[in-house]
């Protein structure tokens, strides 16, 4: 058992899981997705894409821009939350709500991308 | 590139993953920890604001406690990820700064560089493994006449050399072991515009690789090895390997022309020597009126030995050892050639030649000093193995001297340069002296006692648009009359064309009354300015007419204009 390996599927099933956690629930309604729950969010996929950092081979490549995918839509939503709450004090509204669950669903999906690839490699690697 | 990009994420991820723990974590704390506002009422710190103030808390640059006073809670809090953000960063820093000063960064950066260089070269070039005695010899020679060259050396302390080496040109040089193929391609094996591949390292194991990578990498570039013994040679050979130069027979040859043909030896001296600043060599004549004295029996006291048999020359050996090398079937002394007792044991006053081959310099100089104190009228060969000796074995004055570092330089540099010249000699061989010693007297009319030029010229539209134009018309252009002075046509051109290669003639000496066709190629010996005016008369097209016609035109668009005549 290799310990690397084991915080490196741990971290990017992790950040699906929690991903996951934070998408269920009613699209519009502000009370079903709580804010620690997106910055925990945050902070996994981000460990999860450094981790992925530096793998020469094909399947660490497509990792990795699934990753990024994930942050880049994780991060929209985390300014699409900040600008409509604090910069112009819209508030949660039903539709700032759902445009933030709709890119997190973005960044769920890239996450399970990346658990198959994870899940592929696995199964091919042969003892 | 790839390789610099992925050296910094490897190395980055582990510091850039312990940033990210410690701000998630200092961010989650001030969020979590209560405080209050300017009021008086609890109040928590949402997200954004923890950000923006770990943000600039973690790198110290310190705003104040924003948006409202900290409790004191929060003040502990504060204090502790300070700390921790300021070690984190020192870490990311300190990996980073690591990073750049680590060898194997530096070198792949260097590498990339490098081979990024070697992919946009737009001239042809040749590809040198190896940068010792013979490499750096060389290369020099190469970038004097200015050729493009890239070096591969494996010894860093030599590689360094080439910087205060104070070349001409800017000499890539990758350093790597040639052995790799890997190596050989960064270093421009495969780039269309490699010319030639010249294996001289000191290892043959080396030059058998590198001849074998290039050959089967780039099949059609000129292979160019230095090899030692025999057997490499046949195995070099059995790859296609095109030119295989093996020192000491190369001296040994020469060294036997010198013997037959005074004259033909004098020749190739001359038009070998690149060094365009150094004085031509006087003749020698090596006696053979009675036996000859060979110190050393090694690889080039070998190579000596059995050519000066075939000239039927008495020989007496002198070796310290020889169990290790071997020893000839007859005559044979048995000690140091440094000793006067050994020397006068192998007749050293009535000899008449001495060779100092032995493969260190101080004792060569040692054995050319005490022989001629024994024997005033000997005449001496003494091998040099470090060019840096140069300036003693000079100052002894023997009447050869045998640096094989030079002899395979100055030998590759012509294979490479001026092929022709290589072809002209080989067919000289077969001259007799007297065709030689003609010839040298042209020369040495031609250039003084200045080194001549060689220059190889191709009847073509790039290099004698005005010689292509008239043959294209159907019109015929004589030799002679190429050698014309396009100041004076009644007088000739400082130059001599030693060779004349046509589609399927090769002409030694060609006279003027040859004519030149398209695609012809030129072996032309000159002096300093003859060059310049022979490529007059093969590009400028009213010269031209004038040393084949005598006639002056006007081809001018203001001249025509000027002495049109007017209509009526």
């Amino acid at each position: 058992m290799n310990p690397e390996k084991v915080v490196f599927g741990f971290f990017i099933v992790l950040s699906l899981t929690l991903n996951f956690g934070f998408f269920v629930g009613e699209m519009d309604n502000p009370d079903h997705h709580h804010v620690y729950e997106l910055f925990a969010v945050v902070i996994v996929n981000l460990i999860a894409t450094l981790l992925k950092f530096g793998d020469r081979s094909q399947v660490g490549a497509v990792l990795l821009a699934t990753s990024l995918v994930a942050m880049l839509q994780l991060i929209a939503a985390t300014l699409v939350w900040t600008i409509s709450v604090h910069v112009t004090e819209i508030g949660l509204t039903p539709v700032v709500i759902s445009s933030i669950v709709s890119l997190s669903g973005g960044a769920m999906l890239a996450n399970v991308i990346s658990v198959i690839l994870l899940i592929i490699e696995t199964v091919m690697m042969r003892r | 590139m790839d390789n610099i990009v992925y050296l910094i994420f490897r190395r980055m991820r582990r510091p850039l993953i312990t940033l990210t723990v410690i701000y998630a974590v200092s961010i989650l704390g001030l969020v979590l920890i209560p405080g209050q506002d300017a009021n008086g009422n609890l109040w928590r710190m949402d997200f954004f604001h923890a950000i923006y103030f770990t943000s600039f808390m973690a790198t110290t640059i310190g705003f104040g406690e924003i948006p409202f006073e900290f409790s004191d809670a929060q003040r502990l809090w504060v204090t502790i990820s300070m700390y921790a953000g300021v070690i984190g960063w020192l870490y990311a820093i300190g990996t980073i700064l690591t990073l750049v000063q680590d060898k194997t960064f530096q070198q792949s950066i260097a590498e990339n560089r490098l081979a990024k260089r070697i992919r946009q070269m737009r001239e042809p070039f040749y590809l040198i493994c190896g940068y010792g005695e013979t490499g750096s010899e060389l290369v020099r020679g190469l970038t004097d006449v200015g050729q493009h060259v890239v070096v591969i050396e494996a010894e860093e302390q030599r590689s360094n050399q080439i910087k205060i080496d104070n070349l001409r040109d800017y000499v890539p040089i990758l350093q790597g072991d040639a052995r790799s193929p890997m190596h050989m391609r960064h270093a421009g094996l495969e780039h269309p515009l490699c010319k030639a591949v010249v294996a001289v390292t000191n290892s043959n194991e080396a030059n058998l690789k590198i001849a074998i990578t290039s050959k089967l990498l780039h099949p059609d570039i000129k292979v160019i090895c230095r090899a030692d013994s025999h057997d490499i040679e046949d195995n070099m050979a059995s790859f296609g390997t095109d030119y295989i130069i093996d020192p000491y027979d190369s001296f040994a040859t020469s060294l036997a022309t010198a013997f037959q043909v005074p004259g033909l030896y004098l020749m190739q001296r001359w038009l070998y020597s690149g060094n365009r600043d150094s004085k031509l060599d006087d003749p020698i004549y090596p006696p053979i009126h009675s036996h000859w004295v060979i110190c050393g029996y090694g690889r080039f006291g070998k190579a000596v030995y059995e050519r000066l048999k075939r000239e039927n020359i008495e020989i007496i050996v002198i070796e310290a050892r020889p169990e290790l090398t071997g020893e000839p079937h007859e005559g044979i002394v048995l000690g140091p050639g440094t000793e006067a007792k050994t020397l006068l044991e192998a007749n050293i006053e009535t000899a008449c030649g001495l060779i100092a081959g032995t493969d260190n310099d101080v004792n060569n100089l040692s054995i050319v000093v005490t022989a001629k104190s024994l024997n005033p009228d000997l005449f001496t060969i003494v091998r040099q193995n470090y060019s840096d000796n140069i300036d003693i074995i000079k100052a002894v004055k023997a009447d050869m001297v045998m640096h094989p570092s030079k002899i395979i330089a100055d030998k590759i540099r012509v294979l490479l340069g001026t092929p022709m010249l290589y072809e002209f000699m080989s067919l000289a061989f077969y001259q007799d002296n007297d065709w030689a010693c003609e010839l040298v007297s042209r020369i040495s009319g031609l250039v003084g006692n200045h080194v001549p030029r060689i220059e190889e010229v191709t009847i073509d539209s790039w290099h004698a648009e005005a010689v292509t134009n008239i043959l294209n018309s159907g019109g015929q252009v004589l030799l002679g009359d190429l050698l014309r002075d396009p100041w004076d046509r009644e007088r000739n051109l400082k130059c001599i064309v030693l060779m004349m290669e046509t589609f399927n003639d090769k002409l030694l000496l060609p006279d003027g009354s040859v004519e030149v066709s398209n695609g012809d190629r030129l072996l032309v010996c000159t002096g300093r300015v003859g060059l310049t005016r022979f490529y007059w008369n093969l590009q400028h097209e009213n010269i031209l007419g004038y040393v084949r016609t005598g006639q002056v035109h006007h081809h001018g668009w203001l001249w025509n204009l000027l002495t049109r005549k007017p209509k009526r």
